[in-house]
C-alpha cells in the first residue's frame, strides 16, 4: 500500500495521518509534513497511525526528528498505532517520549 | 550552500559513484548516498559487495577504481542506494602467503570492521544457513537518537557498587516475568530491581556482536546444544549484539541499547561494558575468515615468524593491539561507544595483552594503554583492566596505569577467599580491607584502583564457593579439564547439595561473611549477578557454553532466599550510607583531623592489640568517621570484627568518644532478621565493652 501523510491543523493541534508503509523511501514525505506542522507552532502534534501498516527504522528516525523539531513543550500523541508498531516503539524506548492513546477523542478530553 | 563535490563522477551499471572520503572509516551517510571507506596495507584491489537485505546472492559488486584509493584506503561514495535495506561487504584481493603473514582470498566476502550494525544472527539461537556465502553482514546505522539531556553520570569510582551481569541471563528465565526476556529491553523492565538492591553501576558481559554458534556442538551428556554463550569472542567491535535485542530482527538494536542506557542513567545507574579486544572470533588458521584475516591479516594479528597465530588469549589468535592501525581501531571503537552510546566505562578482558608488542613481549610503556588513558573523549570513562592474560602475564598491582586504569583485583579475590575458608591469612586480608595499599599506594594509585570482587563470571558463584571444594564442569563436554582449579573454595562439609541443616546454616553464614567483607573494604565492590539470591551453577566454574538454567537468573530465588537478599541489600545500603567506607585516598594510620583517633586502627580479641601472628584468624578494625573522605565529611565510627576461626571468640571493643555509643549493624552469627539492620535502625549494644563472635562470624558496629 502506498504511503501517504496528510497534515491538518486546527487550533493548538497539528494532526498528521499516516497510511501505508513508512520506510526509507517514504520517510522524507513524512518528514516534510513534520516540518510544515512545526511552522504552525502547535501545542500538540497528533500522529494518527491506525492505517500505518509497517514502520522501518527510517520511520523511527522521523519520529525522533519530530520530537526534536517540535521541542520539549509540544506533546506528541501517537494515536491508534497497530500492535507491531506500538511494540517497536516500546522496545526501542521511544514510547517514553510520546503519549500513546487508542483514539483521538481521548486527547480532546485531556486537553479540555 | 550546497557542496560541489556531492555529484557522481563515475558509473558502474546503474550505480552512480564518486571517489569517497577516507575518514571516517566504515559506511557513513552523506548527502545523496553512502560513503564507504576501508583500509588494507597489503591488498592489491578491493570490491564493494552489495546485497539486498537477507538476499543469498549479491545485487552488485563494484570494484574500487584505482583512483578511489587514497594511501592504503579504498573509499567510494555510492549514490541513491536504499541504505536501509542493503547489506555490504568487501572482497579483498592480494597475496595468499601465510609464511609472510598474508591470507587474502577474494572468494570471501568480508565484514566491515567498522560496521555499526551486523546482520546474520538477528535473532538469538536461530540456526544460521551454513551455506550462506556471507554470514556476518555489515549494515548501515543511523546515529540519531533522542538523548534529551542525558550524559554519563560521573559517579566517583570509590562510590560505585558494580553489578556484573549477562544480558541474556538476567531475564531469560521464565520467572523474570518480563515482556521481552533475554534482551536489552528486558533489562529496562527490571531497573527497579537494581535500585532496590542499591547498586549504581551495571557491568555488561560482552555485548559486541558475537556468534553464539561459534564452536557450537551437542553436549555429550545431555545432547543439548552447547554454544558460545558468554560472547567473549568478538565478530564486530562497533555493533551491539543483535540477538540480545528484542528489535534485532528489525535492525533497531542500536536504538534499543541507547534507550536502555538512557533509562539506566535516569535512574542513577552507570553502564560499564566488558570489552574484548584481545582476540577475535576468527580463531587460528583453522578458523573462519570473517573480516580482519581477509582484510589485512599481517596488520591485525600477532603472528609467529612462521606466520601462525600467537595465542595469548587462549582463543586461537591475538589482536596486534600495539600496531598503530589496530590502536586506532580500538580507540575509534571506544570513542564511538562513549560518545554515541553514552557508556560510562569499560572493563577490558585479558587486558595484559593490550600491553604486549607485535611479538608478544610486554612493553614498559604500551602505546595503546597510554593513548586510552589520555584520550580526551574517554577522559571521564572508567577504564578497568583484567590485568592478566592466558599467556602468563599477570599484572595485578603493576598494570601500566597512567593514573587512570583500575584493575580487577584478582589478589583481593584470592586472599579473601582463603581468609573466608579459614586460612590464617590475616595480614593479606587486612590489606584487602584497606583497598590493597600494598599493591597500589606506592604508585600513588588510590583505593578505587582496586575493583574488589570475590566472585565473577569466571569461576564459582558465591553459593557454589561455599558448597564445592572442586569444580564440576562435566556438562561442558571437556572432561572437566576446563575452568580454573585454584578456586580457594570450601564446601562446608559436603560436596554440593545437602539436606544437612548445620552445613546449610554454615554456608548461609559464609555467604553473608563474604558479602560483609566485600562491602566494608575500601575500593570498588563488584557483585556477581545472582549472588544476592544464592544463585548456583551446580559447581560448574566455567559456564561459558550453556544457554540454560545454569546461567539464567531464576527470579524465584528472590522468595526462596529472601533473607540473603535482604542481607545483601542492607549491606550495600550500609556502604552507601557511610562515606568512611568509600575513601578516595589510602589511610594514613594517624589522626590528621584532631579527633583523637587515627583514621584506621587495628584490634583483635583485645582492643588495640591485633593478632598478626601466622596462626591468627581473628582481626578487627575501627574507622574514625571524622576522617571520612579525608576529613571532608563527617561520618559515624565503624568497628568491624571478623572471626574466621572455627571457634567462638570474645572481642573486646575499643572505646568511643564520650556521648557516642556502639550500635549493632551486622552480626552474621545471628539468623535473619537479626543478622543485619537497616542503616539508621541499629540497636544499641548492651555491653559497650565487648561482644561474643560466634565461630566464622562477623560483627559490624556503628558508633553514633
Amino acid at each position: 500500500m502506498a504511503f501517504t501523510a496528510t497534515l491538518e491543523s486546527s487550533g493548538h493541534a497539528a494532526k498528521i495521518t499516516l497510511t501505508g508503509e513508512l520506510d526509507a523511501n517514504s520517510a522524507p514525505i513524512f518528514r516534510e509534513e513534520i516540518e510544515k506542522a512545526a511552522l504552525t507552532k502547535p501545542k500538540h502534534l497528533v500522529l494518527m497511525l491506525k492505517e500505518l501498516d509497517y514502520m522501518a527504522s527510517a520511520g523511527l528516525r522521523v519520529l525522533i526528528f519530530a520530537k526534536q523539531k517540535m521541542g520539549v513543550d509540544v506533546d506528541i500523541y501517537v494515536v491508534g498505532a497497530q500492535e507491531m508498531i506500538l511494540d517497536t516503539l516500546e522496545k526501542t524506548g521511544f514510547i517514553q517520549g510520546v503519549i500513546a492513546v487508542d483514539d483521538y477523542d481521548s486527547i480532546e478530553v485531556e486537553s479540555a | 550552500m550546497e557542496r560541489i563535490d556531492i555529484h557522481p563522477t563515475h558509473k558502474h551499471g546503474d550505480f552512480k559513484l564518486r571517489v569517497g572520503r577516507p575518514m571516517p572509516f566504515g559506511a557513513s551517510l552523506v548527502p545523496g548516498g553512502v560513503n564507504f571507506s576501508v583500509f588494507s596495507s597489503y591488498a592489491t584491489s578491493c570490491t564493494l559487495v552489495l546485497f539486498k537485505r537477507h538476499a543469498k546472492e549479491p545485487m552488485a559488486e563494484i570494484p574500487f577504481p584505482d583512483e578511489f584509493r587514497i594511501g592504503n584506503v579504498f573509499t567510494m561514495t555510492v549514490f541513491e542506494i536504499d541504505y536501509e535495506n542493503i547489506e555490504y561487504g568487501y572482497r579483498m584481493d592480494g597475496p595468499f602467503n601465510p609464511d609472510a603473514g598474508h591470507r587474502f582470498d577474494k572468494n570471501k566476502i568480508l565484514l566491515d570492521p567498522y560496521a555499526k550494525i551486523i546482520g546474520g544472527r538477528d535473532v538469538w539461537g536461530v540456526t544460521p544457513d551454513w551455506n550462506d556465502i556471507y554470514q556476518h553482514r555489515s549494515r548501515i546505522s543511523f546515529d540519531d537518537f533522542d538523548w534529551e539531556n542525558d550524559r554519563p553520570l560521573g559517579i566517583p569510582p570509590e562510590d560505585q557498587v558494580i553489578y556484573e551481569m549477562h544480558v541474556r541471563s538476567f531475564t531469560r528465565h521464565p520467572s523474570s516475568g518480563v515482556k521481552h526476556p533475554g534482551t536489552f529491553a528486558g533489562i529496562r523492565e527490571k531497573i527497579s530491581y537494581f535500585k532496590e538492591l542499591g547498586v549504581n553501576a551495571i557491568e555488561l558481559m560482552p555485548i559486541y556482536e558475537f556468534d553464539e554458534f561459534e564452536h557450537s556442538r551437542p553436549s555429550p551428556i545431555t545432547g543439548e546444544l552447547l554454544v558460545n554463550y558468554w560472547g567473549y569472542s568478538t565478530v564486530g567491535f562497533f555493533a551491539p549484539k543483535a540477538g540480545y535485542a528484542a528489535t534485532g530482527k528489525l535492525g533497531m538494536q542500536v536504538d534499543e541499547v541507547k534507550a536502555l542506557v538512557k533509562e539506566l542513567h535516569k535512574n542513577g545507574l552507570e553502564v560499564i561494558l566488558d570489552v574484548v579486544f584481545n582476540h577475535t572470533a576468527e580463531g587460528d588458521q583453522r578458523g573462519p575468515t570473517i573480516s580482519f584475516r581477509g582484510l589485512d591479516n599481517k596488520t591485525y594479528y600477532m603472528l609467529t615468524p612462521e606466520g601462525y597465530y600467537f595465542n595469548f588469549s587462549g582463543c586461537g589468535n591475538t589482536l596486534n593491539c600495539n600496531n598503530p592501525i589496530v590502536r586506532n581501531i580500538v580507540l575509534d571503537c571506544l570513542r564511538y561507544w562513549a560518545s554515541e552510546y553514552h557508556i560510562d566505562g569499560f572493563r577490558f578482558d585479558l587486558a595484559a595483552i593490550l600491553g604486549r608488542d607485535a611479538l608478544g613481549y610486554p612493553l614498559s610503556n604500551p602505546p595503546l594503554l597510554e593513548t586510552l588513558a589520555f584520550d580526551p573523549i574517554l577522559a571521564k570513562c572508567k577504564l578497568i583492566a583484567e590485568a592478566w592474560d592466558a599467556g602468563g602475564l599477570y599484572q595485578v598491582g603493576s598494570f601500566p596505569a597512567y593514573g587512570r586504569w583500575a584493575e580487577w583485583n584478582g589478589k583481593y579475590r584470592d586472599n579473601i577467599r582463603k581468609f573466608l575458608k579459614g586460612d590464617a591469612t590475616v595480614g593479606d586480608a587486612a590489606q584487602c580491607f584497606q583497598g590493597s595499599p600494598n599493591l597500589y599506594a606506592h604508585q600513588g594509585r588510590g583505593p578505587a584502583t582496586s575493583i574488589n570482587f570475590i566472585t565473577a563470571h569466571d569461576g564459582f558463584t558465591l553459593a557454589d564457593l561455599v558448597s564445592y571444594n572442586d569444580k564440576h564442569n562435566e556438562a561442558n563436554g571437556e572432561n572437566n579439564n576446563d575452568g580454573g582449579n585454584d578456586n580457594d573454595s570450601w564446601n562446608c562439609g559436603a560436596e554440593g547439595w545437602t539436606d544437612d541443616s548445620g552445613i546449610n546454616a554454615l554456608r548461609s553464614r559464609q555467604m553473608r561473611n563474604a558479602i560483609a567483607m566485600l562491602m566494608v573494604s575500601q575500593g570498588v565492590p563488584m557483585l556477581l549477578m545472582g549472588d544476592e539470591v544464592g544463585r548456583s551453577q551446580n559447581g560448574n566454574n566455567n559456564t561459558y557454553c550453556h544457554d540454560n538454567e545454569l546461567n539464567w537468573l531464576n527470579w524465584d530465588l528472590l522468595k526462596t532466599n529472601a533473607s540473603l537478599f535482604r542481607f545483601v541489600k542492607n549491606s550495600i545500603a550500609f556502604r552507601n550510607a557511610h562515606p568512611v567506607l568509600r575513601n578516595k585516598y589510602h589511610f594514613q594510620n594517624r589522626d590528621y583531623v584532631g579527633s583523637g583517633y587515627a583514621d584506621i586502627t587495628w584490634h583483635g580479641t583485645q582492643a588495640w592489640n591485633a593478632d598478626w601472628s601466622p596462626s591468627s584468624r581473628t582481626i578487627a578494625f575501627m574507622l574514625c568517621g571524622k576522617h571520612a573522605k579525608a576529613g571532608s565529611v563527617e561520618d559515624n565510627y565503624i568497628y568491624v570484627a571478623i572471626n574466621m576461626h572455627w571457634e567462638a571468640h570474645w572481642f573486646e571493643i575499643p572505646g568511643l568518644p564520650e556521648q557516642l555509643r556502639w550500635h549493632v549493624s551486622v552480626n552474621t552469627g545471628c539468623t535473619s532478621p537479626d543478622d543485619i539492620w537497616e542503616p539508621g535502625t541499629e540497636a544499641k549494644l548492651e555491653n559497650q565493652h565487648g561482644i561474643l563472635l560466634g565461630d566464622r562470624s562477623i560483627v559490624i558496629l556503628v558508633g553514633k
